[in-house]
């Protein structure tokens, strides 16, 4: 079921941000007029999801951090972005063809 | 009758509240807008007695330590604070979310360039009507509707996420599938359909403000129709009139919980309203730490948790759902902030609230009191 194209770049879309609510000892994550709190499978996928990396590479690094089967990192983080970018909480951006070249 | 800020019998024994989520900063009362239902207080601060940058940034600062996420930079009109950019600037460096509250009168492009540039993370828009006469007429300014609809582009062109905030009362609560529409064409990920709550300027103006009970029940089931229709799309939160209601709301989930309101001279409220209760202790950050405020200040006790409530609350199995519902309006109905809400279907008052909001509403035509300032400016 996989739904995006993972040379994608992710990024939080404007108006959302991640950070550590030290108040509280835990990650949040604030957009308008919300505070979630992801997970900690979620807050080391978020972590990632700069604008640089794509998801292949965020796949890449979470399977060699954890050492766990790429394969299933591949389908967790894959439906978590997918349903983050439905709510319009992240974007995708297409890598260019400069990008994709190099 | 005494009623309010009862000193605790054992103040130490109170466990430490929670630490505050949200905080509105009224940043000024100034506002090219005049709407009969604004929620700023009948006596507005001047500006000569507004806080100045410093002190704000140190209240920004505070905050963050505290624990709060989200900062409302709001007013009257934010924008008329020249130093609001470097406001939103310093409150990303410590952390914290900012939220814009505009009525988007007098924001050229290049200010809100310079606003987003800061670094501000969304930006809530009022419209006070979905069509040029209504705006135009609640508002008491013409041209706003057109002034609003070329900020909301600009706003979009930034790329910043966008609210539309509209406040419904008898004028324009039959236009609430076209504020949905509205907030569709604009590109606004969220539209807040509140309806006008009945303190300070909104009571005074109650008996032209008041919808009828027909209307009230017409726009909850639009409003769930739109919400069921456009999930995924648009967000839709709706803050529900209670006159009519079974049970009270939540005000602001409970009294010194979650958030805490900075009135531009500084003053420090649990809530916007809460200056129309008599007796309570008001701190101030000229004189206070946020923190200090936030646990010891007597006006933040003083209906905190559930040790303040009649019996009727106490022993309602509801009490921590609607915390006895709101304060403001026990006051305003009861004459007794400490009273059940009287929008409660149990308050010995409910009908006499029903009975009032009934007349209201079949009131006609009735000509606004606009907010202004109301005691003359002796200082120029
Ligand atoms: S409610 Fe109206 S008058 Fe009051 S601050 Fe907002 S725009 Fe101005
Ligand atoms: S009695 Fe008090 S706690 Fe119970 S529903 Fe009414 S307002 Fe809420």
């Amino acid at each position: 079921m996989t739904a995006l194209v993972t040379s994608a770049i992710p990024r939080l879309a404007r108006g959302v941000r991640l950070r550590h609510d030290e108040a509280r000892g835990q990650w949040v994550l604030l957009a308008p007029e919300r505070v979630l709190n992801p997970d900690p499978v979620a807050v080391e996928i978020l972590k990632k999801v700069d604008g640089v990396r794509s998801i292949d590479i965020i796949i890449d690094e979470l399977a060699s951090a954890f050492t766990v089967d790429r394969e299933r990192v591949a389908t967790d983080v894959d439906a978590f972005l997918a349903g983050l970018k439905e709510k319009g909480i992240v974007t995708l951006a297409a890598v260019t063809v400069g990008d994709a070249a190099s | 009758m005494n009623v309010v800020a009862q000193p605790l019998a054992q103040p130490l024994a109170r466990p430490a509240p929670p630490a505050p989520y949200g905080m509105l900063a009224e940043l000024t009362h100034r506002c090219p807008l005049q709407c009969p239902y604004c929620s700023n207080p009948v006596d507005l601060d001047r500006r000569t007695v507004e806080l100045d940058t410093q002190t704000w940034l140190r209240v920004f600062s505070e905050a963050a330590k505290l624990g709060v996420l989200q900062v409302h930079l709001s007013g009257g009109e934010p924008t008329a604070r020249r130093d609001l950019e470097s406001m939103i600037r310093h409150c990303v460096e410590v952390g914290l979310y900012t939220n814009l509250i505009t009525a988007g009168v007098g924001v050229t492009p290049e200010r809100l360039a310079a606003i987003s540039d800061a670094g501000v993370d969304h930006v809530q828009l009022s419209f006070q009507g979905a069509s040029v006469e209504v705006t135009d007429k609640v508002s008491n300014f013409r041209g706003a509707h057109e002034r609003k609809l070329a900020v909301a582009r600009e706003v979009r062109r930034l790329g910043l996420p966008l609210t539309i905030n509209s406040v419904v009362h008898r004028a324009n609560i039959h236009q609430i599938p076209d504020f949905i529409q509205l907030a569709l064409e604009l590109g606004a990920g969220r539209i807040e359909i509140a309806h006008s709550q009945y303190y300070g300027w909104a009571l005074r103006n109650r008996g032209a403000l008041m919808p009828t009970r027909d209307q009230v029940f017409w726009a909850l089931d639009v409003v769930e129709e739109a919400r069921a229709r456009l999930k995924g799309q648009l967000t839709i939160d709706a803050v529900v009139p209670d006159y009519y209601a079974k049970y009270p709301k939540p005000c602001m989930n409970g009294w010194g919980r979650q958030s805490l309101n900075v009135t531009p001279s500084g003053k420090v409220l649990p809530c916007h309203a809460a200056e129309t209760i008599p007796g309570l202790d008001f701190w101030n950050v000229r004189e206070h730490g946020l923190s200090d405020i936030w646990l010891n200040a007597p006006s933040f006790n003083a209906f905190r948790g559930t040790d303040w409530m009649p019996d009727l609350c106490k022993s309602c199995e509801r009490k921590e759902k609607d915390w006895g519902g709101c304060r403001c309006q026990a006051m305003a109905i009861a004459g007794d902030a400490a009273a059940t809400d009287p929008a409660c279907h149990k308050s010995p008052l409910h009908a006499h609230l029903l009975a009032l909001a009934e007349a209201d509403a079949a009131g006609g035509e009735v000509a606004y009191d606009y907010r202004r300032y109301v005691v003359p400016d002796r200082a120029n």
